[in-house]
């Protein structure tokens, strides 16, 4: 009986490897999957029961670890001073596991996991002291932002505001907004609720709240595309905003019976020509989809790479999608991007890093939006630095363009950004969706022209009128709140 | 090893060929008991510290009572079976230990919770413990040759099967949707967990038996030497009774473990591959009518392929122990560092699932390759025993164990169906506990006697060591 024997014995052998074989596959393989379920109730009520750090703006705490009603199993509840109008910058923290915005960006600090708060866990650890995470502490005005969504009221759209000498983000505004307390609450059932509450129906062309209008959904910039566009011409020294260039009633695009006209319908001048600031300052659509084809697609591109679109995602840390001009196929739609139109597509985000590079002397700073992180007592264990992106352009030609924005809002499009005693430089853009909904509304700029403190994109998704008439008010609301603080 | 299979005979005096006096290695299977405790206790002191910073006092009287408990096992080994495999003790001590700690450890979170106040269960099993020792020493002082067993194959038989069929039979034995419980005095008493070592030791006798008939008398068909029809009887009846267990029962895990030994213990009997095959299709041809026809294998079936299909009904358990398993990780989330108390069940069914979480996967690990040096050593003591009975009763035991582990880790761990199997010695559960020491005593007993040197002792041996030291004078 002794052959049979060994090979039952192996055949044990067998099946226990089979079964360590198999334990070695979940614990190790599948170990992450599994830990990061989101059923996998062990992370949320971890994160529950250590006091998750606080999100602070100018000393007040909009995103804060509350304890819990003493018969709440989770000890701790994430409260949201001012929900609706910090949620495009917190997001929110629900327990079904899903987060969004600085929740989600910045959870390793909140949480206390992230490295830079290494030190501390090990102390905490021999100290005995209950573990909690870092704060955040932002670099947004609260009066701007206050500001921003308070002119979005009402409307789909952004608004963001940047202080143009560091990148530091004022307002990061995205409507319509949702109450982010409503899903941080305990109750599953209560939180599915307001979810479905919150979801637009398929095919209503309502938007989701929880999609960020200014960092994540990219539109047809449409006119204020040709600063970038001026920008180029006046960086080649071949141009100068006195420069006389055609501006024609129609333009027949090149290859095709395509015929461009102007808003309106109108002539730009009479003559048929025009400088090229007067041609920004009425935004001639035949005069600067010319003048892209007379620059060529590379000395476009190259300046719009330089402004930060590139298709390259950015962080900061709130993730920005990339914004891009596309690939052209030919001079015709060379033509129609150099208006804004075609394949271009910008976040509100990238517009105001436009405006941003223009009014800090043509150097893009990047924008960020944490200013510190700190430990939980108050102790800055990082700050961020501010840092060049990127130079579109040199110092003289950001004089130009701003003498030519300037005319924008003194003389032309832009008059409804104008504020008594500051001198205002923007560009407005209206742009066609290319289907039967109404244009998007946009206007970037800055002030005081001379000095800049601020230069904000303001972005109106279908607002059907201009950009001057819908988004040129809420840009001069928003630079007010920033300007009468005495900056 | 041919020497060895023809020296397998009748005569159990007949000594091994080529070995000198065996050694007793009962110091070292102290040794091991002493290191097991220890591990325990330290287990428990963590436990303690992490979960309620602080030491009770009851660990004072845990730590004398667990320490005694195998101090009185050692002693009774030492005592009645002196050449005993000085390895089982200690595995069994390591696992009920570990068994133990995590038990406690789940109690804490029951109680702090304030959920599922589930109450003390750790002593509980400690007294059942205890209870399982006092079996343990019943069978080493009364069955003093195993052999013996052997004469009581049918009343055993019998036993076992009025054992499983009790269940079946009262009414109120239902738990959790099987029926394997009898209620006594207010315990739960699962008598299937005897019957089934009843069943081994019938087996056995009756396989030693019949062997060579069952063996012999064949014919050859596509390259297989298949039995004739009348032979068919006994493993027809063991699928049979099997199929019974699983309807009336409702207990698929018992049903699978009773048809696997009898199968195995049928091959190693008559060392013909064909009852495996025959085995094997039986038990195909089962397993699908089983999950045609009852609803509560289609749904252990359909969750085992695909857990999360059905997470919030069916599956819950089984993703429940996955996130248990996979939070655990590598090193595991340390003694009372996870939350194994999400897993239903978790003190029973799914212990396994508690020490991978907090023990990671070291620490499951180690707990397999404990099982299976528990197991190969029961196999070793059939390989070297010299009757046929002790030895085929020592593959049985063995492999009944082997069955058991792998049939239940397996179901907690995804690689097979979920069944009702406790896992030996480590879940909560007294009658399995009671019964598996009842199954390691016998197996003491059988490797007492495998590793016994025959007597009388070598003359001429002796009589060389005993001679006086010769002087050699200046």
């Amino acid at each position: 009986m002794n052959a049979p024997l060994r090979k039952v014995a192996i055949a044990v052998l067998v099946l226990f490897t089979l079964l360590i074989v198999n334990v070695n596959v979940i614990q190790v393989v599948r170990a992450d999957g599994l830990r990061d379920n989101e059923r996998n109730t062990r992370r949320i009520s971890d994160q529950y029961n250590r006091e998750r750090g606080a999100i602070v703006v100018a000393g007040n705490e909009i995103a804060s670890s509350v304890p819990s009603a003493p018969d709440d199993p989770l000890r701790y509840t994430r409260t949201y001073a001012q929900g609706p109008l910090y949620a495009p910058v917190t997001g929110y923290q629900s327990i079904l596991g899903t987060a969004e915005g600085l929740e989600e960006a910045e959870d390793a600090v909140l949480n206390g996991d992230d490295d830079r708060l290494f030190g501390r866990r090990v102390a905490d650890l021999f100290t005995g002291r209950d573990p909690s995470g870092g704060n955040v502490e932002l670099t947004l005005d609260p009066a701007v932002q206050q500001a921003a969504m308070e002119g979005l009221d009402g409307v789909t759209g952004a608004v963001v505001a940047l202080d143009p000498a560091t990148g530091a983000v004022l307002a990061l505004a995205s409507t319509p907004t949702y109450d982010p307390n409503r899903l941080s609450v305990h109750d599953p059932d209560a939180v599915r609720a307001y979810d479905s509450e919150i979801t637009p129906e398929e095919g209503s062309g309502a938007v989701d709240p929880r999609s960020n209008q200014a960092t994540d959904e990219r539109n047809h910039p449409g006119s204020i595309f040709k600063v970038v566009v001026s920008a180029a011409a006046l960086a080649g020294g071949d141009y100068t905003p006195d420069t006389v260039i055609a501006a024609p009633r129609d333009y027949v695009l090149p290859g095709t019976t395509t015929d461009l006209q102007n808003f309106g319908n109108e002539a730009c001048d009479p003559s048929g020509q025009q400088r090229l600031i007067d041609a920004l300052t009425i935004s001639c659509n035949t005069a600067f989809a010319q003048l892209g084809i007379d620059l060529g697609e590379d000395r476009v591109r190259e300046m719009a790479a330089a402004f930060g679109i590139d298709d390259e995602t950015l962080d900061m840390p709130l993730e920005v999608a990339g914004s891009t001009l596309g690939t052209f196929e030919g001079d015709a739609q060379l033509g129609q991007s150099s208006i804004g139109q075609s394949s271009v597509q910008l976040t509100p985000m990238q517009a105001a890093m436009i405006a941003s590079a223009v009014a800090n002397d043509g150097s893009l700073m990047k924008p960020f939006l944490v200013d510190s992180i700190q430990a939980p007592d108050l102790s800055v264990i990082d700050q961020t630095d501010p840092e060049e992106m990127s130079q579109p352009v040199s110092a003289e030609v950001a004089e130009q363009l701003t003498t030519m924005m300037r005319s924008v809002v003194d003389n032309g499009t832009g008059r409804r950004a104008r504020i008594d005693g500051v001198q205002v430089a923007g560009k407005t853009g209206t742009a066609e969706t290319g289907t039967d909904a109404p244009d998007h509304n946009w206007f970037i700029g800055f002030a005081p022209a001379d000095d800049p403190t601020i230069a904000v994109a303001v972005f109106v998704k279908n607002g059907g009128g201009t950009g001057g008439d819908t988004s040129a008010p809420i840009a001069r609301a928003v630079l007010e709140a920033r300007l009468g603080q005495g900056n | 090893m041919a020497g060895l299979t023809s020296a397998a005979g009748t005569d159990p005096n007949a000594a091994p060929v080529g070995t000198g006096p065996t050694p007793k290695r009962r110091n070292t299977e102290l040794l091991l008991l002493g290191f097991a405790v220890l591990l325990t206790m330290a287990a428990q002191c963590i436990v303690d510290l992490t979960l309620t910073d602080a030491l009770r006092p009851e660990l004072a009287t845990f730590g004398i009572w667990f320490s005694a408990l195998w101090l009185v096992a050692h002693l009774v080994v030492r005592r009645f079976a002196p050449y005993a495999d000085p390895l089982l003790l200690p595995c069994i001590a390591m696992l009920s230990g570990l068994g133990l700690v995590m038990i406690h450890r789940l109690d804490i979170a029951g109680n702090t919770l304030g959920r599922n106040n589930s109450g003390e269960d750790a002593p509980v099993q400690l007294l059942w413990a205890t209870v399982g020792l006092a079996l343990f020493i019943a069978v080493l002082v009364v069955v003093r040759d195993h052999r013996v067993l052997a004469r009581f194959a049918y009343t055993l038989a019998l036993v076992g099967l009025v054992l499983l069929a009790i269940p079946a039979v009262l009414p109120n034995s239902e738990i959790n949707g099987a029926k394997l419980w009898i209620r006594v005095a207010g315990f739960s008493i699962q008598p299937g967990e005897f019957a089934k070592i009843c069943l081994i030791v019938f087996f056995a006798a009756y396989l030693v038996d019949k062997r060579d008939v069952l063996a012999l008398a064949s014919r050859r068909v596509a390259g297989l030497e298949l039995p004739r029809g009348r032979d068919l009887g006994p493993v027809l009846l063991a699928w049979v009774a099997s199929i019974l267990v699983l309807v009336f029962e409702r207990d698929l895990g018992s049903s699978l473990l009773l048809f696997g030994i009898f199968v195995v213990m049928l091959y190693v009997a008559t060392e013909r591959a064909s009852w495996l095959v025959i085995g094997l299709l039986l038990f195909s041809g089962g397993a699908y009518v089983a999950y045609q026809a009852f609803s509560h294998v289609r749904v252990r079936v359909d969750t085992w392929l695909d857990p999360f299909a059905y997470a919030d009904t069916g599956g819950y358990q089984m993703v429940q122990s996955l996130f248990s398993l996979g939070t655990g990780g590598l090193f595991g989330a340390g003694l009372g560092g996870g939350r194994p108390d999400q897993v239903p069940v978790a003190k029973s069914d799914f212990i396994a699932a508690a020490i991978g979480e907090e023990l990671g996967l070291f620490g499951l690990v180690a707990l397999i390759v404990l099982y299976l040096v528990l197991v190969e050593r029961g196999l070793r003591t059939s390989l070297v025993v010299r009757d046929g009975f002790g030895k085929l009763l020592a593959a049985g035991l063995a492999f009944a164990l082997a069955w058991q582990v792998f049939v239940v880790l397996g179901g907690v761990t995804g690689l097979l169906p979920l069944t009702g199997l406790t896992t030996p010695f480590v879940a909560y559960g007294g009658s399995s506990l009671v019964a598996n020491f009842g199954l390691i005593a016998l197996l003491v007993r059988i490797s007492d006697a495998a590793r016994r040197p025959s007597a009388p002792p070598a003359a001429p041996v002796a009589k060389l060591t005993e001679a006086p030291t010769e002087v050699v004078g200046p």
